[in-house]
């Protein structure tokens, strides 16, 4: 085979955190600190910074990369996944290693990048084309594509400023669409817009990807999406290529690895988002309204019980079901109020959600558990917990593990019609 | 007569060359780095668009537009003449037929290219965080856009100033061509001020309080409102040999030179030298240290 397209070769790229704090005993301590901060400002904000804060975002990444495979970059938030592409796509620099890249690199990290919100669209295109790597030459050529496939060819002389959010992005996804470059760096562009938009996005990067010669890295949470398009994935963990294979099997690796992240105390995991004004401390998931019975089966009364941290007025909790494709199954919000809700004096702030029947097929589900208040996100965590869901009968109808189709029972019954 | 039916048809050219050609490498680079001359060209086209950007969106819903480009030095032209060339006396300082308007204003439309370079261009890359941390293109050409726009609004405030020559009858000096080529040191001086102060605005945000003072320091100590004759009638003769350390300011002998080629006023053979040379190193000095601060831009933006 000839030369790799793209060799990364023990790539590396360490980050300085913050000051460490200093603590003064004295109070002529304090005043000499004062005193000598702007010194140490200086020194830490230039090149000279502390080694012990250092933090390795990434770390002896290699792997090779032969023309027109299409691989998936797959990986927990902070696992390195846009620090990579980062490196790669020469917006930072590695601290370490190397990459040879070997073909027009074109790297697609946001939508619309370079968009000024008082150009007008048909400037907006240009300019965005520009910043992508286009030729002028080659913009005019593709400029009635890209807006067909935007859509927006009536408001093509109004500033962007003025269009919608949909708008815009559509506008954007089309410029991108229209690269064609030999190397493809893209990061999870495909969680904006619409799902009609995002179905759209879907078919380009699949054609794109089985275009001539096109070697494409993809990042995306989007299981489905990286299962559709890749043919490889290499899972990063900590910084660190973990695994280097099929997409199926990195995708099974990095599930099995968010398993593993579920059976640790929700209190103690660090990695969640929000705010924190509110967090979840635990959850409780039992059968048959009672605490002691922690199996759920199909059919039978399911509760899951969320300890929280504090329970703010209009706190709404939220939490999905992913099944071990990574797909959701199904997604609860409390914020969608209905008349069966109420609330309830308690000595420990909860939140309950009871089902009168669990609908789940057996099986093993991860689920993703956030709080919200309002639009503000207080806490969220991927993979707060698992759930087992034993065999059961549903309606009194046997729920038969061995022929499952599917991943939730929906209720029915039959109606046999005919002579009696 | 033939007519070529089969006109040709220019052949589809490929959006880029052949795989073969581009080989990066990336890998972690230490010190001082020289210019990637081949990556800013290849980009040329970029720079072009950045400063039409610029342009377009500068006087964006404004009610005057571009001829803010000549209120704002036509605005301290009166200033000055008030302050300067009435209250201080400086106008009687120059030839009889030289207003001392047009004299200032002369000065200052070349001035204010560098005083552009240093405002605008300085803000120039933390104005511009999200591009630095989403994408990849020679970093060089932010600062560099807003030359770009600068000259244009130069373009723009000499057609009023030859307006002005013209009105007042001032007798221009066969010399005046040499403003052609005094305005490369000018516009290396104000890109090389965007360079240094832009790549250290991203480190030490310090710079961006420091930006307006030394705009307003640096146009006192160019003299764009004292003629060098006022200055040497009335310093004592010891002193004099203060012109030489003041050219190291790039705008101190430049903007003298612009108006003694314009206005046939005596030359000033060292100072003009002295600031040459020193808008030089500005240049590379800047462009030096953009470079080696470059590479962290997207981790500290």
């Amino acid at each position: 085979m000839s030369n790799p397209v793209i060799s990364v070769d023990r790539l590396g790229k360490s980050y300085r955190l913050g000051l460490r704090a200093e603590k003064h005993a004295t109070l002529g301590e304090a005043v000499m600190d004062v005193i000598k901060a702007p010194w140490q400002r200086f020194r830490s904000l230039g090149e000279h910074g502390d080694e012990r804060d250092t933090f390795w975002a990434l770390r002896d990444v290699s792997f090779d990369v032969q023309c027109g495979e299409v691989v998936g970059i797959i990986g927990r938030n902070g696992a390195g996944k846009s620090t990579l592409l980062k490196c790669l796509s020469r917006i930072t620099e590695p601290t370490e290693g190397r990459a040879v890249l070997r073909g027009r690199v074109a790297s697609l990290l946001e939508v619309g990048t370079g968009f000024h919100p008082e150009l007008t669209g048909r400037e907006n295109i240009y300019l965005n084309g520009s910043i992508l790597g286009m030729k002028k030459t080659e913009i005019a050529r593709k400029f009635d594509e890209i807006v067909d496939f935007s859509g927006v060819e009536k408001f093509l002389d109004t500033p962007v400023k003025r269009y919608s959010s949909g708008m815009s992005v559509r506008l954007a996804f089309a410029v991108a669409a229209h690269l064609e470059p030999e190397i493809l760096i893209v990061d999870e562009v495909l969680a904006v817009g619409d799902a009609d938009f995002q179905r759209k996005c879907m078919g380009k990067m699949r054609e794109v990807a089985q275009g001539e010669g096109r070697t494409i890295l993809f990042v995306s949470h989007n299981m489905g999406a990286l299962q559709a398009l890749c043919s490889r994935g290499v899972l990063l963990r900590d910084g660190r290529v973990v695994f280097d294979g099929a997409t199926i099997e990195a995708v099974e690796h990095y599930l099995g690895g968010m398993e593993g992240k579920a059976s640790e105390s929700l209190a103690d995991r660090i990695d969640r988002a929000g705010t924190g004004a509110s967090r979840l401390l635990r959850v409780e998931a039992f059968r048959d309204g009672d605490p002691k019975l922690t199996t759920l089966m199909s059919g039978r009364p399911a509760t899951f019980r969320f300890h929280v941290s504090a329970l703010l007025p209009n706190l709404t909790c939220k939490f999905t079901f992913y099944d071990p494709q990574g797909a959701a199954v199904a997604s609860l919000d409390s914020s969608l109020h209905s008349r069966q809700d109420r609330s309830e004096e308690a000595v420990h702030p909860s939140v309950r959600c009871e089902m009168d029947q669990l609908l789940l097929l057996p099986g093993r589900y991860r689920v993703n558990a956030a709080l919200h208040r309002g639009e503000e996100c207080h806490d969220h965590v991927e993979s707060a917990f698992m759930v087992d869901v034993e065999q059961g009968q549903i309606n009194s109808r046997p729920i038969d593990s061995g022929s499952l189709y599917g991943r939730v029972h929906l209720p029915h019954r039959w109606v046999l019609a005919g002579r009696a | 007569m033939t007519t070529n039916l089969m006109n040709p048809i220019s052949p589809h050219t490929p959006a880029f060359d052949s795989g073969a050609e581009f080989e990066l490498v990336i890998q972690p680079r230490r010190g001082w780095i020289g210019l990637d001359w081949a990556d800013l060209w290849r980009q040329r086209e970029l720079l072009g668009f950045l400063v039409w950007r610029d342009i377009k969106v500068r006087y964006k819903q404004t009610v005057l537009g571009a001829s803010w480009a000549v209120i704002q030095p036509l605005f301290n032209m009166v200033i000055f003449t008030l302050f300067f060339g009435n209250l201080a006396g400086f106008k009687e300082d120059l030839p009889a037929g030289l207003p001392y308007f047009i004299w200032n204003f002369a000065g200052l439309v070349p001035w204010f290219v560098i005083s552009t370079g240093i405002g605008a261009g300085g803000l120039s890359l933390i104005n511009q965080q999200h591009l630095l941390t989403k994408i990849y293109f020679p970093r060089l050409y932010v600062p560099s856009a807003v030359i770009g726009g600068a000259l244009l609004d130069m373009a723009i405030s000499s057609v009023v100033l030859a307006g002005m020559i013209l009105a007042f009858g001032v007798d221009v000096a066969p010399t005046a061509w040499l403003v052609a080529p005094l305005l490369i040191p000018i516009v290396l001086a104000a890109l090389g001020m965007a360079y240094l102060l832009s790549a250290m605005t991203v480190t030490y945000r310090d710079v961006r309080f420091i930006i307006p003072f030394m705009t307003q320091a640096l146009q006192y100590l160019s003299f764009v409102m004292i003629p060098m004759v006022s200055m040497t009638k009335r310093l004592p003769e010891r002193l004099h040999w203060i012109e030489w350390p003041l050219s190291l300011n790039p705008a101190f002998g430049l903007l003298d030179g612009c108006r003694s080629a314009l206005f046939g006023l005596p030359w000033r053979p060292a100072n003009l030298a002295i600031s040459i040379l020193s808008s030089l190193l500005l240049f590379v000095g800047g462009a030096m240290v953009f470079r080696r601060t470059e590479r962290r831009f997207a981790d500290i933006a």
